[in-house]
């Protein structure tokens, strides 16, 4: 039953389509999708070393900084009005404690169990890692535009620096964290009344989800970095993607043009190099996420590669948490290794590594690490932005030597932009990124298999990478073509179907006689009050007729209720010409005559001056004040309409 | 026939005409009709048939059957043209009306078992047998026969339909095979009716709409101007070729494929291809009017003939050079490509091919590429080679493959598009890109083809096929430039190729996939068994990590990357290239292989490792590698021992090629009817004979070659037999000085050798006297040995008498089986 336009729009606050964050009013609820904190902005600021460096604080012209973020615009929408926030993933929830706190926001954040956790890590981290080193004073000043004016490039071309945050702090991480209610794949969550939103496992990370939203009519699908890669994740679930009306798709790899397995293979084999010359090899990495794939690769090749008796390290504060954590979601895993669980077996190898002393991790390079440390090495350690935490420590340890290699696994970070306050640099560097999320290949058969009816995506994806304008193959292609959006803007999406679903009362339901006006259809006139409330729409019997007051009486509330008088019966079919001429001559009425005309005919009675429009959906009998003829031609007509 | 199979036959045939005798299997059946047809080559069927009527029993009682199985009746259809093919014994079938009721209307024709394939083929392949004389011709001609064989070529069964094809060629050849040579006859009127009637329907054929009818008559006149070389395929040609033509004229061409084998087939024809009534002007149509994929084959095949007029050879290199031409015309900025088609005209055609579809578009490519692959090896390759084009085509399209091509036009573009992270395209480019190294090039492109090659060698996703593709690509053109004239060395591009190239291949060695570490090793081996010798070369390799990671993929966990580390560290020892010669950081990697290489001999799990050193140590013998001429008797000893405990029979096998090697620098080498021939180092002349048989028996090589002789695989005694008959022969002038005093000890030898062929291998011979090893030599009868190891380990089983044998039993034991359910 159509009973209203809805308006479904679409917000998008984050201009990064790997960090996304976007804003849907559907059907009456606004619901923001992730929260991506999108950290290149530090690169524009020194390195926070754990021991002072008389090199880094005496680069002229530059001053330390203190934490610094890039939160996504938020003036577009006001924050207090979201009422829900839907996680994908734990990287698209760093931005979160900029949203939940100090704005107003009164609603339910929704993630999984090992987003949430795993989250908690990646943030913990964070505030660890610039907590550890305060700063002696902060400075904003610089931010004013005539200020920044004056700043060194690239200092001065940023953008937006108005934006830049503070890092947040682990009593606000806490409190955004408890306003999360955690929920299980597949499951079927209200919102309202109105809107059912449900999490699908995307392949991506322990816990990823894509969401599907949806009403009774309209289901809006919401993929945020997904793979088809085998991995340690539970695999993407695409068949209840299917039949959506949108599907928005973000989070798509960010080095299509980089496979996974060939990467690997990079990484293997350069770390295999450095480290049987002697060198020892740095990964810039979160703690949580490409890190266990990479540990199990390794954990297969330095045996065949006779390399056993080199020490892995892992050092961040959450590096203890982060492995016990991901042997504990088996339920969230892929296969494989569930079923491990039951031998039972440990399902990521990570842990015989452990146990045979192959890894160890710290949680930082103070205390046990120091007695430990032997190379060569391969150290494991954040922030793959190289700006804070013990990454800094290794980069000017090893800078130096050209046997040692750091190998840049995280594509989040421009690599060479990340070593420019290190150089120049002696230590060779490897850039092989790994990103597992699904590539513009993967793309197009995963549309050709879901088929939804509208695609929307951020404007990156619709065109080839800038540097590459001849790689069509680098661009989302289906049919009708995406519709794209870009950072503040605001998209209408495309729905056709505008319907919603009503309940019908039992009783009510009793006294509707249907009657067949075709094969298969039936219709019954329905007289009900429509009764909606909280999004749930309901037909009830209507009141009693009203006992017929006198009309001096006030008016009553119930007067509002529409008149429930017995009405005129509604009429179906059609007309056949030839035989209503037929009965017309039976009934005695000669000198017939039939025009054709463009939407039907005209009977002509001559005798009688009248004239019989017969058109598609109208019947008009025009004759001149004789009401008798009329009534008479009326009940003809009707004979072969039907009534109910 | 011997007497034991004539013996046998009659209970054969009574099994096979009794339909409530279950027939063991097919292949008893072929295996028969193989000895039948061995037996009527040497001597007279009818002679045969006299002799055994149990035969003619079976042939005129088959027919009859009313359930006769379909294999058995197959069979003696089979059987009656064999034997009917001699003409006396045609006309005492004949006589005894046999034939008609096998193979005319009253035969299988018209029952319900022709509806079986195998019947049909029977009796099709018994007429080709029988048709080998007039009297089969007026046979067929009377009984209808070429009307059902028409009826046959549309078979459902495709095996029968192609039977009935091969039939009615070899009818239309035994009837015109009465024309004298030499003598044409203009028109076919004067053709006997038989051919008439053939070409008559070949004629109605190629003029149906319906292509499978097309197919079948091309197919035809494919197999007669195949067969057939006689002058009379000449007028055929003459009057079929129009119709031939206007096949091509139609749209779409039917039966393309059939089309271009045809026009290939009378172009090779001796008779045809060689005059000017040549099918080369409906060649010229076919190229022009055909698909691209179905003009390629057309074009290569033409490029391929020797005789061939010149325009048409222009034409057919063109067509093969078009999807490249048309790569480069996307790619390239201008739109003049001098050398390879300037101003094509009908590339549309291609360009639609080359853009519809990515397999369609790859399908094009890896078949032109594998085309001039083909063709660029040939003495008639077409002169002057586009060689510079070609190169600038091939390195372009393995830009696009990797994506890093950046073409200026949108139809470019797309191809880009549907080409990149094709690996089977770039397969075939490198592979192509290999062949071309030939011809080199002007220098700037060899430097671009070695940029690209190191790309593809580099780039983290190249597939483990690409990379060996790209390895082995690479070996060629870094060959070929250094054989440029007037270079000395390693040539100006390889000297600045190879500094780049050592850290690539050492990344590869340490690639996580073994198809890739395996074909890094291969590569390895090949560059330096090239350049072994060479100054550069040595220095750069000694100054990379390269030797030494060779070393640790000895300890691989894959067989396959062993086998080929130790052929790598093989050949690098050779030449002295496995170690830095001075690194104080490794003082082990001075250390011999020799003790490693023992190690995995002995300890190896898999076969690979294990034969790859035995032929590593066969080498170096060879060679004279130093570790081994330190002490080679006790190399030997050790090797031979080791070996003989093998369980891996080609280990066992390159220990006899050792063992003969030694034996041949001991004893002076093999004579020139041995293929081992061996390049001994000049240094060590043969020692006197006395000597050299303490040293074999100090090496325990005649108890090992003993041993060897009663191995139970069969190469390795064959092996060992020739080694022994070669040491008997050069030991003849020896022993004869012995053989007076005889010794006491060849008893004992001769006792062991008695005991290893009865399968005790553990028994020892114990330390021996030359003596004793020679007398049992001479003791053993190698001649006959060999003998009976050059027959088959079947042929017993495989006699004639066993065959009847075996049925009967099947037979036998099926009627016990059944007996048994009672």
């Amino acid at each position: 039953m159509k009973i209203k336009k809805i308006l479904s729009l679409s917000y998008c606050l984050s201009g990064h389509p790997t960090l996304p964050c976007n804003v849907l009013k559907f059907k009456s609820t606004t619901i923001m999708l992730d929260c991506g904190l999108d950290m290149t902005s530090t690169l524009n600021f020194l390195p926070l070393p754990l021991v002072q460096s008389p090199r880094l604080s005496s680069l002229p012209g530059w001053s330390l900084k203190d934490g610094n973020a890039f939160l996504d615009k938020t003036e577009l929408i006001d924050l207090s009005t979201v009422d829900v926030i839907l996680i994908s993933n734990y990287h698209c929830m760093m931005a979160l404690p900029y949203i939940t706190e100090h704005t107003g926001f009164t609603g339910t954040v929704y993630a999984t169990e090992p987003t949430v956790q795993i989250g908690r890590l990646l943030m913990e981290e964070l505030v660890n890692f610039i907590e550890r080193v305060p700063k002696a004073q902060s400075a904003s000043l610089w931010k004013n535009k005539d200020v920044q004016r004056l700043l060194p490039s690239p200092l001065k071309d940023a953008v937006e620096v108005s934006t830049w945050r503070r890092c947040y702090t682990m009593q606000e991480v806490n409190s955004a964290l408890s306003k999360i209610q955690l929920v299980g794949y597949s499951q079927k969550i209200e919102l309202f009344g109105a809107v059912q939103v449900t999490p699908l496992s995307s392949g991506y990370a322990l816990g990823s989800s894509n969401w599907i939203i949806q009403s009774h009519y309209e289901k809006v699908s919401y993929v945020s970095g997904s793979s088809l890669l085998t991995t340690h994740p539970q695999p993407m679930d695409q068949a209840s993607l299917k039949n959506s009306d949108v599907l928005v798709l973000t989070g798509l790899t960010q080095i299509p043009t980089a496979n996974p397995d060939g990467m690997v293979g990079e990484f293997c084999s350069n770390l295999a190099l450095t480290v049987r010359n002697g060198g020892n090899v740095l990964v810039p990495c979160y703690p949580s996420g490409v890190i266990y794939d990479l540990l199990e690769c390794l954990y297969q090749y330095i045996d065949s590669a006779g390399l056993s008796s080199v020490p892995l390290y892992f050092i961040s504060p959450v590096a203890n948490s982060s492995l016990e954590f991901s042997q504990i979601f088996a339920e969230w895993l892929c296969h494989n290794k569930q079923s491990k669980v039951y031998l039972p077996e440990p399902p990521f190898p990570h842990a015989e590594l452990i146990q045979t002393n192959k890894l160890k991790h710290y949680p930082s390079i103070h205390g046990d690490f120091s007695n430990d440390f032997r190379q060569p090495c391969v150290v494991f350690t954040g922030h793959p932005s190289l700006r804070f935490g013990d990454v800094v420590h290794f980069m000017e340890l090893w800078g130096k030597s050209s046997l040692n290699t750091v190998i840049f696994t995280e594509p989040d970070f421009s690599y060479l932009e990340a070593l420019a306050p290190y150089q120049p640099l002696a230590m060779k560097c490897i850039y092989c990124p790994i990103d597992t999320r699904l590539n513009f290949i993967q793309v197009s058969k995963l549309l050709k298999e879901v088929q939804p009816l509208h695609v929307v995506c951020p404007e990156q994806y619709t065109q080839p990478p800038p540097a590459q304008p001849h790689r069509t193959d680098l661009a989302i292609d289906c049919q009708p073509p995406a519709t794209s959006y870009r950072r503040a803007e605001v998209l209408t999406l495309p729905f056709k179907r505008r319907y919603e679903k009503i309940e019908i009362m039992p009783e009510l339901a009793d006294s509707l006689v249907p009657m067949e006006i075709k094969p298969g259809i039936s219709l019954a006139t329905v007289s009900a009050v429509l009764h909606t409330k909280d999004n749930k729409h309901v037909l009830q019997p209507p009141p009693r007729p009203a006992q017929p007051t006198s009309g001096k009486k006030r008016k009553r509330v119930s007067d509002d209720i529409p008149d429930c008088k017995v009405l005129k019966p509604l009429l179906s079919g059609s007309i056949p010409v030839e035989q209503f001429v037929q009965t017309l001559e039976k009934h005695g009425f000669s000198d017939i005559k039939v025009e054709d005309t463009a939407k039907g005919h005209i009977v002509l009675l001559q005798e009688a001056e009248t004239l019989i429009q017969i058109e598609e959906d109208s019947t008009h009998i025009i004759c001149d004040n004789d009401e008798m003829l009329r009534v008479r031609l009326r009940d003809l007509v009707l004979k072969f309409l039907q009534k109910f | 026939m011997d007497h034991e199979c004539a013996r046998l036959l009659p209970a054969v045939c009574a099994v096979l005409a009794d339909p409530g005798q279950p027939v063991a299997d097919d292949t008893c059946l072929e295996k028969l009709l193989d000895w039948f047809k061995t037996v009527t080559e040497a001597e007279s069927s009818l002679l045969l048939l006299q002799e055994n009527p149990c035969l003619v029993e079976l042939l005129s009682h088959v027919p009859k059957l009313q359930d006769v199985s379909a294999r058995v009746l197959s069979f003696s259809l089979r059987l009656a043209g064999i034997f009917a093919a001699q003409e006396d014994c045609f006309q005492y079938l004949q006589q005894a009306e046999l034939l008609p009721g096998l193979f005319g209307a009253a035969g299988p024709l018209g029952r319900a078992v022709w509806a079986v394939p195998t019947v049909r083929s029977g009796w099709i392949q018994g007429l080709r047998s029988l048709a080998q004389h007039p009297s089969a011709l007026r046979f067929l001609a009377d009984h209808g026969a070429v009307d059902t064989v028409f009826s046959l070529q549309g078979d459902a069964s495709l095996f029968v339909a192609s039977a009935a094809g091969q039939l009615l060629v070899h009818i239309l050849a035994l009837s015109m095979g009465g024309r004298a040579e030499g003598h044409t006859c203009p028109r076919d009127d004067d053709w006997p009716m038989c051919a008439q009637k053939i070409v008559g329907h070949i004629e109605e054929s190629l003029c149906s709409t319906d292509t499978p009818r097309v197919t079948q008559a091309l197919n035809a006149l494919t197999t007669t101007f195949g067969r057939c070389q006689s002058p009379w395929t000449e007028v055929l040609w003459e009057q079929l070729s129009p119709l031939v033509a206007r096949l091509l004229e139609r749209d779409p061409v039917p039966a393309p494929h059939p089309l271009v084998d045809l026009l290939l087939c009378v172009a090779r024809s001796p008779v045809l291809g060689s005059s000017d009534r040549g099918p080369w002007e409906t060649a010229a149509q076919a190229l022009s009017r055909l698909a691209p994929p179905q003009a390629g084959p057309l074009a290569l095949g033409v490029l391929k003939l020797q005789l061939c007029p010149q325009a048409l050879r222009t034409q057919a290199f063109g067509v093969l050079l078009q999807p490249l031409a048309c790569v480069l015309k996307a790619t390239s900025q201008g739109s003049g490509l001098p050398g390879l088609l300037d101003g094509t005209s009908e590339d549309s055609v291609v360009l639609d091919a080359l853009l519809s579809s990515k397999s369609s578009c790859a399908g094009l490519l890896c078949r032109t590429l594998a085309h001039l692959e083909e063709l660029q090896p040939l003495p008639q390759h077409p002169s002057p080679w586009p060689q510079a084009p070609l190169l600038r085509a091939v390195v372009t399209i393995l830009r696009l493959c990797d994506g890093s091509a950046a073409p200026a036009s949108s139809v470019g573009g797309r191809l880009c598009g549907t080409l990149v992270g094709c690996v089977r395209v770039q397969r075939a480019a490198l592979d192509f890109l290999g062949t071309l190294s030939q011809g080199m090039g002007p220098q700037e492109q060899v430097t671009q083809v070695f940029a690209v090659l190191l790309e593809c060698l580099e780039r983290p996703d190249s597939s483990p096929t690409v990379l060996k593709k790209a390895f082995q690509a690479t070996l060629r053109w870094l060959l070929s430039s250094a054989r440029t004239p007037g270079c000395s060395g390693l040539g100006p591009h390889t000297a600045l190729f190879l500094p780049e190239l050592f850290p690539v291949l050492q990344k590869r060695l340490c690639s996580p996939c073994w198809e890739v570490r395996d074909s890094a090793l291969e590569f390895l081996t090949h560059l330096s068994r090239h350049w072994g010798g060479q100054a550069d070369f040595r220095h750069m390799l000694l100054e990379s990590e390269v030797p030494e990671l060779t070393r640790q993929l000895l300890q691989d966990p894959e067989s396959y990357v062993r086998a080929s580390a130790v052929t790598a560290m093989g050949e690098l020892s050779s030449r002295g290239l496995h170690a830095a010669p001075t690194s104080p950081e490794h003082p082990e990697a001075q250390q011999s292989l020799l003790p490693e290489f023992l190690h995995i001999l002995s300890a190896d799990s898999e076969g690979f490792p294990r034969r790859a050193v035995m032929q590593v140590f066969t080498e170096w013998l060879r060679g004279g590698h130093a570790d081994v001429a330190r002490d080679t008797e006790r190399f030997v000893a050790t090797v031979l021992q080791v070996v003989s405990r093998d369980l891996d029979w080609e280990v066992r096998a390159q220990g006899l090629e050792l063992a003969l090697v030694f034996l041949g620098q001991t004893l002076g080498q093999p004579g020139p009817h041995c293929p081992y021939t061996v390049s001994l180092p000049k240094a060590a002349p043969p020692s006197p004979l006395a000597e050299a048989l303490g040293a074999l028996c100090r090496v325990r090589l005649f108890e090992f070659a003993f041993r060897a002789l009663f191995d139970c695989d069969r190469p390795v005694a064959q092996k060992s037999c020739d080694l022994l008959l070669f040491l008997r022969d050069k030991t003849a002038t020896y022993s004869s000085l012995w053989e007076a005093g005889g010794s006491p000890d060849s008893a004992s030898v001769e006792a062991a050798l008695q005991r290893w062929q009865a399968g005790e291998q553990d028994q020892l011979l114990g330390d021996l006297e030359p003596e004793a090893m020679l007398a049992a030599l001479r003791s053993v009868d190698l001649e006959g040995l060999r003998g009976t190891l050059a027959q088959g380990s079947d042929h017993v089983e495989k006699s004639p008498q066993s065959l009847l044998q075996d049925m009967l039993a099947t037979v036998g034991i099926l009627q016990e089986n059944q007996a048994d359910c009672y």
